[in-house]
Formats: structure tokens, sequence, C-alpha cells
């Protein structure tokens, strides 16, 4: 961490006086060219691969970023050239990082961007002009900052949000620089290029979404429809997933192909219990039955500790965090789902497999309703059965089972029912009426 | 059509009691009509082939699904080795697809089966079938002593089975929808809009919860039916095994499903 802090100090695009950003001109320069991405003839001042050697950043490993950044975008090895290509001629694109109700920690994942330095840099490089907790200026100058971003390029910047966006109380539940959240979200998002939103909070609502909250709080696609959002969630997201999409855009122009949802298919296309390093033992029935049981020493599957991996799209066993050191299972804590729709609410309680049902008391299961529920009938019947009997027996009528004589038979013909008009007597059997009698 | 079955052991004396009007229940512009012999008894083939066979193969189904089901939502077993949980899950959906197929078998024969079988007998069209619901809880609840008169299903069974229907469909597509997170197959697509808007743990819950209602069904089920063969002594037990119950010609002729044109059946 502390690598990563130090190295990114240089890189935040702000005078430390609280003066207008130093790339400002860049930037304005950039609006002229149109679409961002495109060669823009490739001035050698700005691209991001002389940007890089200033910065200690061999052309190796750029490369070697490049083929991991393939990797990631699940495209074959081939295209590592071409993103190297298109990363080493793209123009710096103005960035702005907006945050709502948040606890920031999508931001610590961003500032701790894994394939050392390079992603990192390649997200600074995108001339991160507005990230209000780790930009330089404060007050009327950081919003300057935001404005002049707006101003200078609009349509030309991309617009990162973290956290939810309450719309409760006319969205005062989140005030920035006296305004609020919401109306921010609309104006920003609103004019970017694209918008991604980072995080489970801005993505569905997240925490400040669930059940109790009083805030009213939204995703930012909810909130301004008409943008091109692309949804990240994750708490927090996979810093890994922010720079592969941006890096998709770089090079071929377009966001990634995504879901329902909006959350790219590279990284949230698969079930995390399929990519799973436990999964052989989910197959083989092998679970921990409790914290710090054998099955938890020998890394047996989460599975009846309520792991949510058998219903979560996310690419965590693949990529994991921190520099691809570890992600939840397996440091040994079943997945929570936070990167699905409502998670908080859908996903708890966290440790079992199953939601509790809702209108009984909160510690009621699912399977303690369903056995009163059969335990119930059964006892119905039995009570309702004894009181038949005693009946039937005071009624005596015990009619004879047996009658007398050959027993005729009926057998209905064609399935006609009476309104069908079908004939009484004549066709035959058709439908099964030559039954074996 | 009309054979002569297998003659019931018993009395051979002949039948003393007075004929009755078999039509009593029925609407007063009626024509009364007698049959003879009321109290003789006449088999009636009630269920046929496909009934039965529906029937038994989701018995099967639903106690080998609740079975892996429960299994798979609480796995109690530790094995020593092999591929338990991936065996179990492999069963479920296997017989998950047998159970959806003798559903459609049943479906198709709502409109091809005979009167007891067809979706008349289960959806009221006429004012004796939505008094039958009256009458039928009546018997149920020891208001009312004598049983309406039905050879099929009667109108709350019918209803219930309506019920059991739909949470038959509950539970084919909750569980679809929970398939196709793996990986939407043709058929499996068609439901996984579930997920995305109840939620997965949503449709989990309902699907959970629906086995245990089912599985109450079967308990009240299987009770109803031995009560009513105690009752009416008409073979309701293994009707469901040979397809003939045993009624009276009294009971044929009063019947909601039966009627005095059955009699013409009868040679």
């Amino acid at each position: 961490m502390g690598g990563a802090a130090t190295n990114r100090s240089g890189p935040v695009p702000v005078g430390g006086d609280g003066s207008p950003p130093a790339p400002d001109p860049t930037e304005q320069a950039h609006g002229a060219h149109g679409r961002a991405r495109e060669p823009a003839g490739t001035n050698g001042e700005d691209s991001i691969l002389q940007f890089l050697a200033a910065r200690g950043i061999s052309r190796r490993a750029f490369l070697r970023f490049c083929g991991a950044m393939a990797a990631a975008l699940a495209l074959p090895a081939g295209y590592g050239p071409q993103i190297a290509k298109a990363l080493s001629t793209a123009p710096r694109i103005p960035l702005v990082w907006l945050e709502g109700q948040d606890c920031a920690g999508n931001t610590e994942g961003f500032l701790r961007a894994s394939h050392p330095t390079v992603a990192e840099l390649v997200l600074d490089t995108l001339s991160l002009n507005y990230h209000e907790t780790i930009m330089a200026p404060a007050g009327r100058a950081a919003e300057k900052s935001l404005s002049d971003t707006i101003t200078a390029s609009p349509g030309q910047y991309i617009a990162v949000v973290e956290g939810a966006v309450p719309v409760a109380e006319d969205g005062t539940y989140c005030l920035i620089a006296g305004r609020t959240f919401r109306s921010m979200v609309e104006e920003v998002c609103g004019k970017a290029l694209l918008t991604i939103t980072v995080g489970t909070c801005a993505f569905d609502g997240g925490l400040p979404a669930a059940s109790g909250g009083p805030t009213g709080a939204a995703g930012v696609a909810a909130i301004v429809p008409g943008a091109k959002v692309v949804n990240l969630p994750g708490c927090p997201m996979n810093v890994q997933n922010l720079t592969a999409t941006i890096v998709h855009y770089l090079t071929f122009g377009a966001l990634p192909a995504t879901d329902s949802l909006g959350r790219p298919y590279f990284a949230y296309g698969q079930l995390l219990h399929d990519q799973c390093e436990r999964r052989a033992h989910f197959d083989a029935g092998e679970y921990v039955l409790s914290w710090g049981d054998e099955g938890s020493r020998k890394g047996w599957c989460l599975y009846k500790m309520g792991c949510k991996g058998p219903e979560t799209f996310a690419n965590c066993p693949t990529v994991r965090f921190n520099d691809r050191t570890s992600w939840p299972v397996k440091a040994g804590h079943g997945c929570v789902g936070c990167t699905m729709p409502r998670f908080w609410d859908q996903m708890s309680p966290f440790y079992r497999r199953l939601s509790n049902p809702p209108g009984f008391a909160v510690d009621v299961t699912a399977d303690q309703i369903g056995l009163g529920l059969v335990g119930a009938v059964a006892a119905l019947s039995v009570a309702h059965g004894t009181v038949s009997y005693v009946r039937a027996r005071r009624a005596g009528d015990h009619e004879a089972a047996g009658e007398s004589g050959p027993v005729p038979t009926i057998v209905l013909p064609e399935p006609g029912e009476p309104g069908a008009g079908a004939p009484p007597t004549s066709p035959p059997g058709a439908s099964g009426g030559g039954e074996v009698s | 059509m009309a054979e002569i079955g297998a003659s019931a052991p018993g009395l051979a004396a002949p039948d003393t009691r007075e004929p009755v009007h078999p039509f009593d229940a029925l609407p007063p512009n009626h024509p009364p009509l007698l049959v003879a012999q009321p109290w003789q008894r006449v088999r009636v083939y009630v269920w046929e082939v496909p009934v039965r066979i529906t029937h038994w193969v989701t018995v099967t189904c639903v106690i080998i699904l609740s079975l892996t089901g429960g299994y798979i939502a609480d796995p109690f077993l530790i094995p020593a080795g092999g591929e338990t949980m991936g065996i179990v899950r492999f069963i479920h959906m296997l017989t998950a697809y047998v159970f959806v197929a003798s559903g459609i078998v049943r479906t198709y024969w709502l409109f091809r089966g005979n009167r007891f079988a067809r979706w008349q007998a289960f959806i009221p069209t006429n004012r004796r079938h939505l008094n039958e619901f009256v009458s039928q809880t009546e018997w149920y609840l020891f208001i009312r002593r004598e049983l309406p008169g039905i050879l099929g299903h009667n109108a709350l069974a019918a209803a219930t089975y309506m019920v059991v229907f739909f949470l038959f469909a509950v539970q084919t597509g909750t569980g679809f929808a929970l398939e196709a997170q793996r990986g939407a197959t043709v058929v499996t697509s068609l439901f996984s809009w579930m997920n995305d808007l109840f939620g997965v743990q949503t449709v989990r819950l309902v699907h959970h919860l629906v086995m245990w209602a089912i599985l109450a069904f079967m308990i009240h089920h299987v009770y109803a039916a031995l009560l009513i063969d105690h009752i009416e002594k008409n073979g309701l037990m293994s009707s469901i095994f040979s397809g003939f119950k045993f009624a009276t010609r009294r009971d044929v002729a009063k019947a909601r499903d039966g009627g005095i044109e059955l009699e013409e059946m009868l040679k």
C-alpha cells in the first residue's frame, strides 16, 4: 500500500496550492479533437507511452500489462499488441470521480490498483481532474476544477461515480458544496462521454438503499436514465475491472458488452461458484460445518456457512484483490454476493444459505415454517380421522362392501363430456377404453 | 364398453330395498327418473391410463425431488469421498425433467381425457359444481353427514389440485430459473427473468417453501383419500391403481359427473 500511495502522489493533476489543475491546456486540446480515443495524430507529449516512459515504466512492463488486460477482457492473446497500440496513441481523457453516499471503499481499491503502477498510471493518465477524497484543492477551487472540466470538454470526459444517490427529501441527504448530489450526478453524468459506476452503492443504491434506509438511495443508472452507464458493482469493485473497462474503451472505442444489469460480461458473466478454487469440495460434498473445524482447516467448501458463491456473478476467484493476493473465499470466508442487486437484503443472512421468509420473526427459518406446516397438516389429519372414525362407529351405517352377483362395468366412450354431444354408446373406446377389466 | 367384470364376493340375495329417486339433488324442473336396482354396485372406469401413470410418476418425482432438493439445500451427509453433491444435483435435474414431461402429458390430457380428467372437472362451470364447495366443506367439518355425489374429483379436491398444479408450475419455473444461473439453456432461459425480477435468493426461498407446501398437501391428500375410501367404500384407493371405482347405480345416477345416461352403457 505504501508503495502505491507514494507512487501516485505525483500524478494527481492539480497543483498543491489549489490553483486550477496543471493539465488544463492538454484537456482543452483534447476537447478540440472530438472523440477522445481517436488516434488524434498521436501527439507525442500526451501519449500514454511517453507518459509511462517518463515515469520509468519500461516498454516490456507496459506490454505485459496490455497482455494481462487482454486476458482480463477475455480476448485472445493477439489483442495484446492492439491494446498496446491503442493505449500508446490514446490521448488523455479527462476523468472526474464523484462520491455520494459511500464509504470511499472504491477509492481505497482504486488507490491500490494492482498490476502495479502501470494500471494506476493508466488510470491517472486519464487526467483525473476531480476526486474529492484525493485531490489537493478544497472548497471553491475543487468545485472549479469540476465545472471547468464540464464546460471545457462537454461530452468528452469520463465520469466515475462512487456511492448511492439519495432522492428522498429532495436529495438533501447528500449535499456537496451546498448542492444535492443528485443534481451533480444529473449534470456530470448527463454530459459525460460515458459513466462508470464503481461499487454496489452507485450500481443500485447498495447499503444506503437496504431495507430500513431512509434516504431513498438509488443507483446512477436510475437517476440518469439517458446516460451511457457501465456498472462495476462490488463492495468494493475490483480495480482490475475498472482498468479493463477503460482499456476496452480506449482500444475499441466502445464499451464492453454488458448484461441486463449493465455489468460487463468479461467480469460479471460467470458464476463465481464455477470459478471457485473450492468448487471440487462442493461437488464432493465436503463442507465446512463450523468455523475452525477440520474442514475449515482443509479448505473445504463454505456452502454450509452461507457462502453465496452459487448465486453471484463476479470474477473475484480469477482476478482476486490486492495484487492478486487473495479474495474472501480463499481467505476462508464465504461470498456475500456483493455484486448482485440489493445484496444486503437479498443475500442476508450472510451465514445461512437460505433467506428467512418475510412476515415472521427475524430468526424463523423456512424449514421451521415448512416443518410446522407439514406437522400441522399431519396433526389435523389424525384429529379429523379420529373424529370421523368415532362418528362412523356411532352412526353404525355399515353398508356391506360386497354386493351380490357380477358387477357390471361402465366404461365411458369417446372422451366427450355431456355437453360435447358425444354419442353415448357407439364409438370404440379410443381413449384407453380397451383397458383390461 | 359394457363388459361384465369379475363377480364380487358377497350375498347373492336379491336387493329388496326400495327404489329411490336418484335426482333429488337436481334442479326441480328435472324429470324424476328411476334407476333399477339402485343399490347394486357397478364398475365405473374413472381414471384412464395417462391419469394413473402421470399420478404415480408425479408421486415418485416429488419424493425424489424433495429428498435430493433437501440435500442440496442443506447437505446432511458428509461423505468420505466421491462426488456426492454432483450426483445429487444431477439426479435432481434429471428428475425435474421427468416431472415436467409428466406434467405436459397431464396437461394435454386435460383436453383429451374423459370427463373425470378434463379441465371441466376442475373449473366450476355450473351452479351445482359451485354449491359442492360448500357441501363438501360442510362434510369435512362434520356439519353434513352425506357426501356430495361425485365419481371423479369433488369440487373441493379439484380446486385443491388446481392449486397444486399451480405449485408444480411454480416449482418448475423457479427451479429452472435457479438452474439458468449455471448457463442458460433453451429451456432454462425461459425462466431466468425471475432472477432479475425477484432476486435469486427470493426465487430460492420460494422454491424451498413450495416444496414444504407440496409435502403438506401430500399428507392431506393421502389422508383424505383413505377417509373417503373408508366412508364410501367404493374402491377409491384401488382406483388409482386399477382405474375403476365401484359405485352404486344410485350414486352413478346422482353424481354430478355421473348421470342416468351412464346406465345406457351398462349391458
